[in-house]
């Protein structure tokens, strides 16, 4: 199921996960020592700026992960990183304009609303389980980070999502389509979970890990 | 388009997997990260973890060997056993667990389920249904069925609490057709179509599979969003991946990559 691809200089990479919050920062940790790449947790800013690569985690709410943000000062920071930054299911909520859960303001990195993803027959929330990842267009298909991903399902859990298609690399469908995988330069987001997600979500995260800053 | 699941299920005792049947006599299925891994190779698409003598003891899940299979599993799992609080949640949420299954302790405190869907989210919440038809024709709730001994008939109808249970915020409902675990003649379809037609959140089938089809009844019958088994797995009667490719030429959509 694993593609052969050359090892990861883990070496060259000093990755950070920002504190925003919640619980299972744990399996992010252990998706990344997979891939030999130790992922400390931190709100320090210093340390912060030095890593190759930033993730900004998230599981719960988006409002108390924001309140989070805005009491370590992270809200301030990130939108001042250069390099790599993905954010993982709320982590990605995040980096969007507005959330409705909540209805609460924001980092505004991506353009867009959070919203509710609908109910209908058949379209149950909480959104929960393994969906495919549709490429949003052929340019967004030869995104370094959707590489090996085409068609390849990942696991989500969430009742929340980004539903319109600007910066989209992937969509999924859960009766209707939302963004699963965004890109605007520098600022990555994932709705599903890549360290949920076997070997779809391992070359994810390596494929963010291969990134470099200027990218 | 949401793939349907597959959720082997693994009963915990005293740090090793047992299977019993009708929820009686135990014996050792393996070690639990050994299994965990088994079925995380076989394409399981997550796993619950049942610690079943937990709640009739009083105690909550061990969590070492939580973090251990959290650690080594790139799937999604779910604990439940005698979690009783916000502050047990936490800790296996912590611990690396991506959902906890509250059952007996509900039943027991149905504010729990408020109180855990305000703190983690409606999306860690599953809500474990035990459930048994009665003389009088009536499927109503059964609590502490770890324990044969101190298994108790409430009078709560289930499909009153499947109702409750949402509205206090279950994420998803996990149906334990009592009168079906253990007997491999199928699932109870008509008692998951019955809590099918009132229930919101994903549903989750358990109880009686024993051959393939039924997990095809299952899902095109009562439209559960995942089914869970567990002797036919741990007995490699029904592998996983020929299930698979057996679901995908019935039409139902699956993982199989």
């Amino acid at each position: 199921m694993t593609d052969a691809l050359p090892a990861l200089d883990a070496s060259r990479i000093r990755l950070v996960l920002l504190d925003s919050g919640g619980a299972n920062l744990g399996s992010v940790q252990a998706a990344f020592a997979r891939l030999g790449v130790e992922a400390p947790v931190t709100s320090d800013a210093q340390r912060i700026r030095a890593a190759t690569h930033v993730i900004l985690p998230g599981v719960g709410a988006a409002a108390p992960a924001m309140a989070r943000l805005r009491a370590n000062g992270l809200d301030r920071l990130i939108p001042t990183l250069t390099q790599p930054l993905m954010g993982i299911c709320v982590g990605m909520q995040l980096l969007f304009e507005h959330s409705v859960e909540g209805e609460v303001d924001c980092l505004g990195l991506l353009p867009g609303r959070v919203e509710r993803l609908p109910e209908s027959p058949g379209v149950r929330v909480p959104h929960m389980g393994w969906n495919r990842l549709q490429p949003a267009s052929v340019e967004a298909a030869a995104h370094p980070l959707m590489a090996g991903l085409d068609g390849r399902h990942a696991y989500f859990v969430h009742s929340y999502a980004y539903r319109g298609d600007t910066n989209a690399l992937a969509t999924s469908t859960h009766g209707q389509p939302f963004t699963a995988i965004a890109a605007h330069g520098r600022v990555m987001g994932a709705q599903c979970h890549p360290e949920r997600s076997a070997a779809t979500g391992a070359r994810l995260l390596r494929n963010f890990l291969s990134l470099q800053a200027s990218s | 388009m949401l793939a349907r699941r597959l959720i082997p299920c693994l009963d915990v005792r005293d740090g090793q997997v047992v299977k019993g049947v009708r929820f009686r006599d135990h014996v050792v299925m393996g070690g639990i990260e050994e299994l965990a891994l088994r079925y995380r190779d076989e394409g399981a698409d997550e796993l619950v973890f049942y610690d079943i003598t937990a709640s009739p003891e009083g105690r909550s899940v061990d969590r070492t060997w939580v973090e251990r299979v959290a650690t080594i599993i790139d799937i999604p799992f779910c604990v439940a056993g005698g979690i009783r609080s916000v502050d047990d949640s936490r800790a296996i949420l912590n611990a690396g667990a991506d959902k906890v299954s509250v059952n007996s302790p509900a039943l027991e405190r149905p504010d729990l389920i408020d109180e855990l869907a305000a703190a983690f989210g409606v999306q860690c919440v599953v809500v474990g249904v035990d459930s048994l038809k009665d003389a009088d024709g009536e499927w109503r709730v059964r609590q502490y069925t770890g324990d044969p001994s101190k298994t108790k008939a409430l009078g709560r109808r289930t499909l009153d609490w499947v109702v409750e249970a949402q509205q206090r915020g279950a994420g998803e409902i996990v149906l334990n057709c009592m009168g079906s675990d253990g007997a491999k003649t199928g699932y109870d379809l008509e008692q998951l179509a019955a809590v099918r037609a009132i229930c919101r959140v994903p549903l989750v089938a358990s109880g009686g599979a024993g051959a393939i089809e039924h997990f095809v009844d299952a899902f095109r019958v009562a439209d559960v969003d995942a089914a869970l088994a567990a002797s036919v797995f741990h007995s490699g009667t029904v592998p996983i991946p020929e299930l698979k490719d057996r679901l995908a030429n019935a039409g139902i959509e699956v993982r199989r990559d």
